[in-house]
């Protein structure tokens, strides 16, 4: 029995370069670059001092009004979700739950909430240090600071909220998005870092194509632009430490200059969709999700070599599962955050699954704009392949002047319009050894 | 026709133990791990006891492999030591030509532990008491001096499904799921489900978690989830009974070994289960309450028994996710008895929570190798603690004693908090 075919109909993304579909692809075409001095809180004695931060939002103002009360216990990385539902939905065309209730769409519901699931990547969420630092502050000796744990479970904890641990739950970005939009279909949360949003597209994928769901709505979300956040991968020596006087050229992915990537909040929700459910509402599309796979590294996790094969692996499982041949890519968007031996590791194995096309086939990396968001970044580079197929242009490399010829591969450095009929994305953990490829094609009916 | 999913090979590190036989017999028993906690100083704590893995020593599961995973936490040792066991015990270890690229994990396992005493340190001494605010620059100066980059990287939840593939090897697809209380559970559905596919031939699956350190009891302490029941911990933990007052807190690690009908069997494994069907739903209603219909366990539920090509009289067996909360255990047992009521209203259920507590993310694993073994031996463990019958939970609970039926097909329940229900059947091989 062949598989069901699935598209994407819809596309929401709240990152450094905006929030809506629309205003980022067009960043992204201009080139503009939005990594900045922090502003979330004082970096000044942090090694890396940049970020990609989104602009101030409200996340009530992307809920209904019943749901107001309930944004309170949203962590950062949750009201990154709820804002890219609310833009996946209403670029779907869908009509949800919430957009009913805010009377932007009218009643019955589609999708059926029972036929509507959800596959949404989660990072750590990173507690609230203000927050959890005063609280543990009042269970310590005033002088010698010295924290007492019988001062702590005897009064201290009183100072957090009953609902304190659910603000830091990974589940609740999906949990708070299908009570919102009621998806009441098969849910899930992939916590496996920075690949968690091509893992979860690529399972919503495999919901659909099993007739688990209609409607999936995946990808991922997350926030590092926060001390903890930021010192987490301080502290691991992923960052560029060498341009807080120059922000926007902070990270440079691909280029013989590169050394090291840079914290972001972000991310990104897409529509999936059954095809025949999205042509019985005329839906547009997007693009076909064609193809999906996933691979593991289990070698040491920052070995270029070691990279380079679960990239290769994970490529091309998904051009396998998708039916295309490498002489049918067009374009690659790749991970690539900016560190020297994840590019150099991702780009030799971009070339091996490309074989002889890997000198032609442009290659797009967009961390050089906004940084690395982590669990949401997969899904905003999946976006991005979805909007070359569908606008047929294709964004710059920013950042990579001097491309690194330890990177065999043709990184595009202009922004140009091009027919792309088949796309390729792949994203992986920077520790822990996770791969994920995606496969989307030109829909042709 | 689909491929088929079987079990062949169990592993687990539960706070009655890790030897496969002696926990599952001291399940049978009614035995309970419940103790004061030692982990830390929970003495002044809203609730002062758990159940805790003893004596856990990480090196004597991997011998000469411990190196490389030395600085695992106790989450991804927990995990590490029941894959090694799930893998000895479908002898895997011996098998030359296993294909590694078609051979990949799936876990639902929870963040490592927070480097609690370290961490204390940079925050307590950050803040400023004058400004009522934490000062970032002194935060920054102190969490350099005081915090271990291994420390903080193994907080990420893939890091246990990381350590599993560089364990053996393996390059195929390589997950984690944490759906809270519901993560294990849904890791073996999704995992079953990328096999049926093809996407490998044979996948790690499970979870691990440990939630009792400060922050964790702390969470929940808030929550007013867990039972307060601190001059009887043995008892503290009794779902379904009218004086339920919360569940307990429990640590470990469940790993199965799943593998495709056809690959197992060229192999001579041994196949101790079919994975025979997977639910999964969302509640869609709130973050801090089930809905009070019960409508996502019985969505999953149904959605299960569809999946499996079963109807409720089939199912002899159900595992109950039975936390000991007031409310689940009652909207629990109002889906349950709206799934089976016509077919089978006298299906027994039990909990084995009552004796091992909440393992959370790890729950659903340690569930379901019960359920294997309940089909293998034809017995069902008790729910312990069970002494006073609430009006509002009256299904069979197998009360206090074990049952000794046969099982063919078991049920197994787990919802996680904010509303991700799954479940998963499995029955006995059959040709």
């Amino acid at each position: 029995m062949a598989d069901r075919r699935v598209v994407i109909t819809g596309i929401g993304l709240a990152c450094p370069l905006g929030i809506g579909a629309q205003g980022v692809w067009d960043a992204l075409l201009e080139g503009r670059r939005a990594v900045r001095r922090i502003e979330a809180f004082d970096p000044s004695t942090f090694d890396s001092q940049v970020g990609g931060e989104i602009e101030p939002f409200k996340v009530a103002n992307y809920v209904p009004k019943s749901y107001r009360k309930s944004t309170k216990v949203m962590a950062r990385d949750i009201e990154i979700a709820v804002v890219a539902a609310y833009e996946a939905a209403k670029d779907a065309g869908l009509r949800t739950k919430c957009l009913i209730e805010r009377g932007e769409a009218e009643a019955p519901a589609v999708p059926e909430p029972a036929r509507f699931g959800a596959n949404i990547g989660a990072g750590l969420i990173c507690a609230d240090l203000k927050e959890l630092s005063g609280a543990l502050y009042t269970a310590a000796d005033p002088e010698t600071r010295e924290f007492s744990m019988r001062k702590w479970g005897s009064e201290g904890m009183t100072n957090l909220t009953p609902l304190w641990l659910l603000k830091f739950l990974p589940n609740m970005l999906a949990c708070h998005v299908t009570i919102v939009h009621d998806a009441q279909a098969a849910s899930n949360t992939i916590t496996c870092g920075d690949a968690s949003g091509h893992l979860a597209i690529g399972e919503a994928q495999r919901t659909i194509q099993r007739a688990a769901a209609e409607v999936c709505i995946c990808g991922g979300a997350e926030s590092k632009t926060n001390p903890m956040g930021l010192m987490r991968q301080s502290l691991l020596k992923r960052l560029a430490t060498n341009c807080n006087d120059k922000p926007q050229e902070a990270c440079k992915p691909f280029d013989v200059c590169r050394s090291g990537t840079v914290i972001a909040e972000g991310g990104g929700l897409l529509i999936l969709e059954d095809l025949d459910h999205a042509r019985g509402r005329e839906a547009k599309v997007y693009a076909e999700l064609a193809g999906f796979g996933a691979s593991s590294n289990p070698n040491q996790w920052d070995d270029p070599k070691a990279i380079g094969r679960a990239v290769q692996l994970s490529i091309q499982r998904a051009l396998a599962d998708a039916g295309v041949g490498t002489g049918e890519v067009d374009l690659v968007v790749a991970f690539a955050p900016g560190t020297t031996h994840h590019d150099q590791g991702e780009a030799m194995g971009i070339a091996a699954a490309l074989g002889d096309r890997s000198k032609q086939v442009p290659v797009v990396a967009i961390k050089g704009a906004m940084g690395l968001a982590g669990a949401g970044a997969g899904a905003i580079e999946t976006a991005v392949a979805a909007m070359a197929i569908r606008t047929g242009q294709i964004p710059a490399t920013v950042n990579c002047n001097e491309p690194d010829p330890q990177c065999p591969i043709n990184v595009n450095r202009r922004a140009e319009q091009r027919d792309v009929k088949v796309a390729v994305t792949v994203g992986y953990a920077l520790g822990g050894g996770q791969y994920g490829a995606l496969v989307l094609k030109k829909f042709a009916g | 026709m689909r491929r088929r999913v079987v079990i062949t090979g169990m592993g687990w590190v539960t706070p009655l133990g890790w030897d496969l036989e002696t926990v599952w017999q001291g399940l049978l028993s009614g035995a309970c791990a419940i103790r004061p906690t030692e982990l830390f100083d929970a003495g002044t704590f809203p609730t002062t006891f758990s159940a805790q893995v003893k004596d856990f020593d990480l090196r004597s599961f991997l011998g000469g492999d411990y190196d490389r995973h030395c600085c695992a936490s106790r989450n991804s040792g927990f995990g590490l030591a029941a894959a090694k066991m799930a893998w000895t015990h479908a002898g895997l270890a011996n098998c030359a030509d296993l294909d590694k690229t078609r051979t990949g994990v799936y876990l639902g396992c929870g963040e490592g532990p927070i480097d609690f005493d370290n961490f204390v340190v940079t925050a307590t001494g950050a803040w400023s008491p004058e400004q009522n605010d934490l000062d970032t620059q002194k935060w920054a100066q102190l969490a350099y001096q005081r915090l271990a980059p291994t420390h903080e990287m193994e907080q990420d939840p893939n890091m246990a499904s990381g350590r599993i593939a560089a364990l053996f090897g393996l390059e195929g697809p390589c997950f984690n799921t944490l759906t809270a209380c519901a993560a294990s559970t849904q890791a073996i559905g999704e995992a079953t489900c990328q096999i049926r596919r093809g996407d490998a031939d044979v996948m790690l699956s499970g979870g691990a978690h440990t939630m009792i350190h400060p922050l964790g009891v702390t969470g929940f302490n808030r929550l007013t989830a867990l039972s307060m029941r601190n001059d009887s911990p043995e008892t503290a933990s009794r779902p379904f009974d009218r004086t339920r007052d919360g569940f307990v807190l429990g640590e470990g690690a469940g790993l199965v070994v799943l593998e495709e009908l056809e690959h197992a069997k060229r192999r001579g494994a041994k196949i101790l289960a079919e994975v025979a069907g997977y639910g999964s739903t969302a509640d869609a209603f709130r973050i801090t309450d089930i809905h009070e219909d019960g409508r996502g366990g019985i969505a999953a539920m149904r959605g299960a028994l569809f999946d499996a090509g079963l109807t409720p009289k089939d199912v002899d067996y159900v595992n109950a996710h039975g936390t000991g909360t007031q409310e689940n255990d009652k909207i629990e047992t109002l889906a349950i008895r709206q799934v089976f009521k016509e077919e089978k209203p006298g299906v027994p259920v039990s909990s084995i929570k009552s004796m091992l507590g909440h393992l959370i993310a790890a729950a659903g694993a340690v569930e379901l190798i019960t359920c294997v073994l309940a089909i293998r031996d034809g017995a069902m463990p008790p729910t312990i603690n069970y002494s006073q019958p609430d009006p509002n939970c009256d299904l069979d609970y197998v009360p206090n004693e074990c049952r000794r039926l046969p099982v063919k097909v078991a049920l197994s329940n787990s919802f996680g908090f904010g509303g991700q229900n799954n479940t998963i059947i499995v029955r006995e091989f059959g040709k």
